[in-house]
């Protein structure tokens, strides 16, 4: 008997498990009025510095925060970010090089999401992998420093384009190490058209009032969005990214 | 490196196939592949040969289409190419674009069965 080779056509995306948890994420975030961002950026780049001043300022400002914090194998920024006195839950990821939203499902088990005005979920140090997985946010943060060039868009223009916000960290080096800020910010304007940047220094605390007006000022219009009626349904017709268009 | 649990979602979606159509010998699974993806290709095919030795689906070969970046140009009032990953410009007009229409594709959208002959 002649065998037949028969082409089936089968149209799953590859991400399907993680695209349904991270909805699932943000209906749930959606629900309890918590505002979730995210932070990716390559190792070193200043990040938890960034998000341990971020922390305490919201803190200091009656806010309430917390913060999940994604690494390979240490628990050091949790217990740097503990120092801004908030709640501060480490996913330890061994040997995988990004979070997906399982991570972040599972690390939130116990915690009373709507207690929270603002959580934090600190990535793994990646400019690669961390762009391909939805975590159910409702911003996403990439920051670069100016230590790094101002070229680091164009070479990982990938995650540059899946960010909401991009935020130039160590302003206060920028001088030292000849760093070009309009260079920098026409690098982003080719692979993310139209993105907000702040360049910003933790340390010297430049433009942290500019950045955590901006949040708040997307957190009010997160909920003003979200008030208004949509259609039924409205959810299951988002993108599935659950990217603004344009 | 992610393109190893990339790898292994792509073995899971196919015996999940091959659990609906019985039993047969997958000889190739099509991918839709987005440059815009994140996804390395040279390293999924590394990761996806890696991936499936000694199980049924070791004779699967992974057929990839590359998906180009495509953007909506407001002044062509059409879909474009873009210039490039670094530049997302019309490749026709110039104009800067954030409305990706095509690029992020991860997708397994065809497989190649052949059914298993009877045993006798």
């Amino acid at each position: 008997m002649k065998r037949q080779t028969r082409l089936v056509e089968v149209r799953t995306r590859i991400l399907k498990e993680n695209d349904v948890t991270a909805r699932r994420l943000r209906q749930r975030f959606q629900d309890d009025k918590v505002f979730v961002v995210s932070l990716v950026s390559s190792p070193g780049s200043g990040k938890t510095m960034f998000l341990e001043k971020t922390l305490e300022r919201l803190r200091e400002g009656g806010w309430r925060v917390a913060a999940l914090v994604g690494d390979l194998a240490t628990e050091n920024d949790a217990a740097r970010l503990g120092r801004a006195r908030v709640p501060v839950r480490q996913i330890t990821t061994g040997t995988v090089c990004h979070l997906e939203a399982t991570m972040v499902e599972t690390a939130l088990e116990g915690w009373s999401i709507p207690d929270l005005d603002f959580l934090f979920i600190e990535n793994v140090g990646n400019l690669v992998c961390p762009a391909t997985y939805d975590l159910g946010e409702d911003l996403r943060l990439v920051l670069f420093s100016t230590t790094e060039g101002e070229d680091k868009p164009l070479k990982y223009p990938t995650i540059f384009n899946t960010a909401d916000l991009a935020v130039i960290t160590k302003m206060d080096l920028a001088t030292a190490v000849e760093f070009d800020a309009e260079a920098a910010r026409k690098n982003i304007g080719e692979v993310r058209p139209g993105m907000e940047i702040l360049e910003v220094s933790a340390k010297s605390g430049a433009m942290m009032d500019a950045w955590l007006d901006s949040l708040r000022q997307r957190k009010h219009d997160r909920e003003e969005d979200r008030s208004t009626p949509k259609g039924a349904n409205s959810s299951e017709l988002a993108d599935p990214l659950g990217r603004p268009a344009g | 490196m992610h393109e190893l649990s990339i790898a292994l979602s792509i073995l899971d979606i196919a015996n999940e196939q091959l659990h609906d159509h019985g039993d047969a010998e997958v000889l190739a699974i099509h991918l839709k592949l987005g440059r815009m993806s994140g996804v390395v290709k040279e390293a999924l095919v590394s990761a996806f040969e890696l991936a499936r030795e000694g199980t049924k689906l070791e004779q699967a070969q992974l057929v990839i289409e590359d998906i180009p970046v495509m953007l909506h140009c407001r002044t062509c009032q059409c879909e474009r190419p873009a210039e490039s990953m670094q530049s997302l410009r019309c490749a026709v007009c110039g104009g800067l674009s954030a409305e990706i229409t095509r690029g992020h594709e991860l997708e397994v959208f065809a497989m190649e069965l052949e059914p298993m002959e009877a045993t006798p």
